[in-house]
């Protein structure tokens, strides 16, 4: 989940650092970390060696596309809904202040399997149906075309990957929004007196002093929950949607492969989520380095 | 007292944070060109005297004029008004993510529309006008207290303000700083430029200020000048006060 970080942290030895005693590196060696590199290498040389297990992975792959596809885009959507939401919980406005509030009560509060049902079969028809009634009400004024536009959303219409894309953005968004607050409101206050005192907008107070600090601050965070959601984007198969999950166990229920499929489908994620978190970490390194 | 020919004309202000009163009915007049400086026991209100003259917080009762317009809530007003008013705090508060050019001329870029270029020339004029061309790519990280705080006077002076606060702009510097921001402040003193000042260093209230203000308790005891101050101290609260800071 978001709240926790899943991001790994490694002390890769540097060579020509300070001189560390030998009993100091037998001992501060990540051997967990070896460990783990090993048996995604071994992993991957059974998946490319057996048969059964190439087989597996043949068939699973096909779900790769969906499974990034499916992060990458709800993932925008999320850090767009979240910095919005995150503006809002800090804002003096207190509609917009309560909103963004239980938005974010409301997602934390319900565990997330069940918020991708809820979001996709009963969220997405009852917002579809919230467009069409505005459409018609529209239409009762003489919009026309905005009007009809709008009536003509069909909830049957809106396929399942659609629906998981905006069920992870949702519930995404809530998380994001408390990291783009929380890295708002690292920023000195002093910073937006400033800001203000030479005649900036609240607005371009935001933009060009709050928020490019803000925003630094917080991409290591922001990174570990694009790790997160690549993860969580698994759950999307409840919904049918072909992600690797999906099809994995798609593929496990017709030939009873549940070993090639399982062992196949958690090294694939495995894969991905230790090399984006070494992505992630090595970008923070070279941020804090900057500094 | 107060004449609404003035350039700044405060009346009759309230300032409450809740139940602290941190100004109790402060009134104020300043003509253009004047140098005031502020003094006063730590909480008697100077900072926020200061900033109820930009409204960086509305006061809670009375009016502040500037140049003859009354402040209002009206966000466009401020945001206006406030690019006449430069202000120095005592933190610097530079922008860390640009550099000292780029503090100068963020605000003429985006509040003054100016072009990149005319911004970067003006900031550059007031680079060297504060002695620090030469730090114009270094980000504030990378300055001492001193020039942080000369590069702050320049990001103000960008905008053309008519009126210059500056809230203890020398108490964070190491002693050896100080006088090379109270040389531009005294340079700005000169140049005929209207400044509201909090600071407790007395050379430069000697040196530069037309009045001075002493304040206790969110009032103003006295309001005079600096010579009359230093050797006639009406009420025992100044007699106090300055015993107290002209001790060291
Ligand atoms: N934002 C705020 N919230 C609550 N109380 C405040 C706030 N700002 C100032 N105060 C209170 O108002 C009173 C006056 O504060 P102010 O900062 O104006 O004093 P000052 O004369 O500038 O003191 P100093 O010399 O310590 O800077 C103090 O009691 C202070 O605690
Ligand atoms: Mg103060």
């Amino acid at each position: 989940m978001a709240d926790q970080p899943t991001h790994i942290e490694v002390d890769v030895p540097e060579f020509g650092g300070e001189e560390k005693s030998a009993s100091e590196r037998i001992r501060e060696f990540p051997y967990w970390f070896a460990a783990l590199i090993l048996i995604a290498i071994y992993a991957a040389y059974i998946i490319l060696t057996k048969e059964n297990y190439r087989e597996a992975f043949e068939f699973i792959y096909r779900g790769i596309q969906i499974t990034i596809r499916t992060s990458l885009i709800a993932y925008s959507l999320a850090l767009l809904l979240g910095l919005l939401t995150g503006l809002a919980r800090i804002s003096k406005s207190i509609i917009l202040n309560n909103i963004a509030r239980l938005y974010v009560e409301l997602i934390r509060g319900i565990p997330m399997l069940v918020l991708i049902f809820f979001i996709a079969l009963v969220g997405v028809p009852a917002a579809v149906e919230g467009l069409n009634s505005l459409g018609l009400w529209l239409k009762s004024f003489g919009a026309e075309k905005v009007g009809s536009f709008l009536t003509e959303f069909n909830n049957q219409g809106i396929p399942m990957n659609v629906r998981a894309i905006v069920a992870l953005s949702v519930t995404y968004g809530a998380f994001l929004a408390e990291i783009f607050r929380a890295g708002i409101q690292s920023i000195g206050r002093g910073q937006m007196e400033a800001a203000r005192s030479v005649g900036m907008s609240y607005a371009q107070a935001m933009r060009y002093i709050i928020l490019p600090q803000a925003i630094r601050n917080v991409l290591p965070a922001l990174g570990n929950d694009f790790v997160a959601m690549v993860k969580d984007s698994s759950l999307v198969s409840v919904l049918a949607v072909r992600d690797i999950t999906q099809v994995a166990r798609l593929y496990a229920g017709s030939t009873f492969r549940f070993r090639e499929a399982y062992v196949t489908l958690s090294t694939m994620y495995l894969t991905m989520t230790v090399v984006l978190s070494l992505l992630v970490q090595s970008f923070e390194r070279r941020l804090r380095r900057h500094e | 007292m107060n004449n609404r020919e003035d350039i700044i004309a405060v009346n009759d202000l309230h300032k409450h944070f809740g139940s602290v009163r941190a100004l109790n009915g402060v009134s104020l007049s300043v003509e253009r060109g004047k140098v005031i400086v502020i003094i006063g026991p730590s909480g008697s209100g100077k900072s926020t005297l200061l900033r109820c003259v930009n409204h960086l917080e509305t006061p809670s009762s009375g009016e502040v004029w500037i140049d003859g317009e009354l402040l209002t809530t009206n966000q466009k007003q401020l945001n206006k008004v406030r690019a006449e008013i430069g202000m120095v705090f005592q933190l610097f508060n530079l922008f860390p993510h640009l550099t000292a050019l780029e503090n100068v001329v963020l605000a003429q870029k985006v509040v003054r529309q100016r072009s990149k270029e005319e911004a970067e020339e003006v900031a550059m004029r007031q680079l060297v006008r504060v002695g620090i061309p030469e730090k114009a790519d270094v980000y504030p990280g990378q300055l001492s207290g001193g020039q942080q705080q000369r590069v702050a006077i320049a990001r103000a002076l960008a905008m053309d303000p008519k009126i210059m606060l500056f809230d203890e702009p020398t108490s964070a510097l190491d002693p050896e700083m100080i006088k090379e921001v109270l040389d531009v402040m005294l340079d700005l003193a000169k140049e005929g430029m209207t400044m509201l000042v909090v600071s407790h260093e007395m050379g430069f209230a000697r040196a530069a200020a037309d009045e001075i203000i002493f304040m206790d308790e969110g009032l103003i005891v006295e309001h005079t000048t600096p010579h009359d101050l230093f050797n006639n101290p009406q009420e025992e609260r100044t007699k106090l006060f300055l015993s107290q800071i002209l001790q060291h």
